[in-house]
């Protein structure tokens, strides 16, 4: 494997790796809250499709993406009815969430374009286009770090520089914001926050919507940065495994981008060698295909030490019990 | 909040959260171009209006049953089961072994053998998620819905490398020999008089299914292992203190949910395809949650809301069949029938409590 080889893993970790990165903060701030957000995956999927129709419909990208973030922000609003107004089971909530999407998607997609759930392939600004950092052309001649630059760095669309900012950005407001300190009480001991004359319910629905914009960002990427249309159940389980990456980063967001990014580079280097040959046993595709979701389970089962989730996750908020 | 008195409670609600789930899909009938009085019309009948339709509503329900039940019986210990799409694929592994390899003299002795295997290698696929929650602390949730990945992936691999018969491209194991042919359901009603439509796929697995109704009755209400997992689901703290393993518990309870919808397998893989092919699951596995919620993790309760959705199934079928609405309405509402008797409940309680209550208290 030479250089150019690795500096293309990484160049395509990069890119996978964002949707990762925006869900994984999308449930950080969900679950940092005290709620959990299985429906990260749903709320994908949804701003995917409404993301990619309303882009091929008026050519406009930025359109497209305001639509796929308050297409995810709807199901937000359901999740956080369910769960904090009428104090509902939140994983039930969020396996709803998911299969209405999936359902949902396909149904208007279908529709409206009549081809089997797919929306018609984006072409031009109805696409996020590819970024070229300044002095990229000028560096690549620069041994071993201009590729670097050039190759990895440079070159993406715009939401793969957001969703790299927005993780120093996630850090300031939870743990240098007013804002964020409460946030952050309120997935703790909501009753402390409640004495202290803050509003349990606003902070949480403000958490559950912070999440459906992120998730709308990730959705967004994924059908008109990444891809370049929407297809049928195209988040094939990414909700899921940023859930996963999140714990392993214990809910913190510099351990997210780590975390995301080994996801990213994972299965970029399972698209890339559909069954890899270790020289004395052959890796079959399909276990490749699985490597993700093996992976999760594996970080899952606690082999990477001790995760403490949010004292009061999961548990909707009773005022005088 | 008043207490709704019982009848309400395990009924009323969860009709209620029904009819909203059904007007809510009727709009989005209608918002998408399409008479949703006409699509109601063809799903009932296509469903119910002929022998025909009732089997396949009948088959679809089979499935439905074991999956319910499965995630019923996680529920009652509070553990949250989705991985019954992979644990009825995996059975269905288990059942295309059985019934390849082995020369059955009976279809009687092949069922035994095949719902032993199913239910096992259901099992099987439960062990490992129920043990990295029981004894790592990694989420259920998670890890089940992994394992439905890892499933499909390790199907794949078996059926394109191992079982698939020499020359043939489609990843699926050859059919299985004549002796492994259950009965149809329209067989055994014909026998004896009954007319019922031949070629349909409803089959004697219907009664295994009633049978494990029976069984997940007696096991959850009238035994001591189904007393220890029902108090460990209201209770971990109370229930550890009274004696009960929680690791034992919580094993044993994920594998009796996944030997349940791993028998599945003996239904639509031994029952209706006759060999293994790729996701014949067809989401049998997800729609058991939603067939649990409505059924209150009651058998009665599964019973009747399998039924329901079975119909749902056969007559979404039938629209894809007839009209330009896809099949996938049925998914929309089984989300929303989860989200109304499930995640919503208390909001529908409320609903029918305002209805019930106020008015006496009128009258008083």
């Amino acid at each position: 494997m030479d250089y150019l080889t690795i500096l293309q893993i990484l160049d395509s970790a990069l890119r996978l790796a964002t949707p990762l990165l925006f869900a994984c903060l999308a449930g950080l701030f969900s679950e940092r809250a005290g709620i959990f957000d299985i429906g990260l995956e749903g709320k994908m999927l949804m701003a995917a499709f409404f993301s990619a129709a309303t882009a091929y419909s008026t050519g406009s990208v930025w359109l497209g993406l305001l639509a796929g973030i308050a297409g995810s922000l709807v199901l937000s609003g359901i999740h956080g009815l369910a769960s904090i107004t009428f104090r509902g089971n939140q994983l039930i909530s969020g396996v709803a969430i998911n299969f209405l999407a999936s359902g949902l998607t396909v149904l208007i997609g279908l529709s409206w374009f009549k081809l089997g759930g797919q929306t018609p392939a984006l072409q031009g600004d109805a696409r996020f286009q590819g970024l070229d950092l300044p002095f990229a052309e000028a560096l690549s001649g620069v041994p071993v770090f201009g590729p670097l630059y050039s190759e990895v760095l440079s070159g993406h669309t715009i939401l793969v520089y957001v969703a790299l900012l927005c993780v120093p950005l996630t850090w300031y407001v939870l743990f240098r914001t007013r804002f964020g300190l409460r946030l952050r009480a309120v997935g703790e001991n909501p009753a402390a926050v409640d004495t202290a004359g803050i509003s349990v319910v606003g902070l949480r629905y403000a958490a559950v919507a912070i999440c459906g914009v992120l998730c709308g960002l990730a959705g967004a990427y994924l059908a008109t940065g990444l891809g370049a249309s929407f297809v049928k159940e195209m988040t094939a389980g990414r909700g899921y495994i940023a859930l996963a990456a999140l714990i392993f980063a214990k809910w913190r967001p510099w351990y997210a981008l780590y975390a995301t990014f080994l996801f990213g580079l994972l299965e970029a280097i399972s698209n890339r060698y559909p069954s890899l040959d270790l020289g004395f046993v052959t890796l079959p595709s399909q276990f490749m295909q699985a490597l993700p979701y093996i992976l999760t389970v594996v970080i899952l089962a606690g082999f990477v030490g001790k995760a403490t989730p949010p004292r009061a996750g999961g548990e909707p908020y009773v005022k005088e019990r | 909040m008043e207490q709704l008195p019982k009848w309400a409670d395990l009924v009323v609600v969860p009709l209620v959260g029904l009819i909203l789930a059904f007007i809510l899909s009727m709009l989005m009938v209608f918002a998408t171009g399409h008479d949703p009085m006409e699509a109601l019309k063809l799903m009932v009948s296509g469903a119910l209006g002929s022998t025909y339709g009732w089997g396949y509503t009948l088959y679809y329900a089979t499935n439905f049953i074991f999956t319910g039940l499965a995630v019923a019986v996680a529920f009652h210990a509070s553990l949250f089961n989705i991985g019954g799409e992979g644990q009825a694929a995996i059975g269905g592994l288990g059942v295309a072994l059985v019934c390849l390899f082995i020369p059955w003299p009976h279809w009687t002795i092949a069922l035994l053998a095949a719902t032993a295997a199913a239910g096992l290698f259901g099992a099987l696929w439960a062990l490992i998620p129920a043990y990295l929650q029981a004894k790592r602390g990694s989420h259920i949730v998670i890890t089940t819905i992994m394992f439905n990945f890892i499933a499909a992936s390790l199907l794949n691999y078996v059926l394109v490398n191992q079982l698939r018969p020499k020359g043939a491209m489609d990843p699926a194991t050859a059919k299985f020999p004549e002796p492994s042919h259950l009965p149809s359901l329209g067989e055994i009603l014909n026998s004896v008089g009954i007319p019922f439509a031949k070629g349909t796929p409803a089959n004697v697995t219907l009664l295994v299914a009633l049978a494990a109704c029976v069984f997940v009755y007696f096991l959850i209400w009238r035994t001591r292992l189904g007393y220890q997992l029902r108090a460990f689901g209201k209770s971990q703290p109370a229930a550890v203190y009274a004696g009960i393993n929680p690791v034992k518990i919580t094993i044993i309870t994920m594998m009796i949910s996944g030997a349940l919808a791993g028998l599945m397998a003996i239904n639509n893989v031994m029952g209706e395809a006759e060999r293994l092919i790729l996701g014949s699951v067809e989401g049998a596995g997800f729609i058991g949650i939603a067939v649990a919620l409505m059924g209150r993790s009651h058998p009665i309760g599964i019973l009747f809301s399998a039924l329901l959705f079975g119909a749902l199934y056969q007559g979404g079928a039938e629209l894809g069949l007839w009209t330009s609405i896809p099949r996938e309405l049925v998914i929309v509402i089984q989300a929303l029938v989860i989200l109304f008797t499930g995640a919503l409940d208390n909001m529908v309680r409320l609903m029918v409590a305002k209805v019930l209550i106020r008015p006496k208290r009128a009258e008083a």
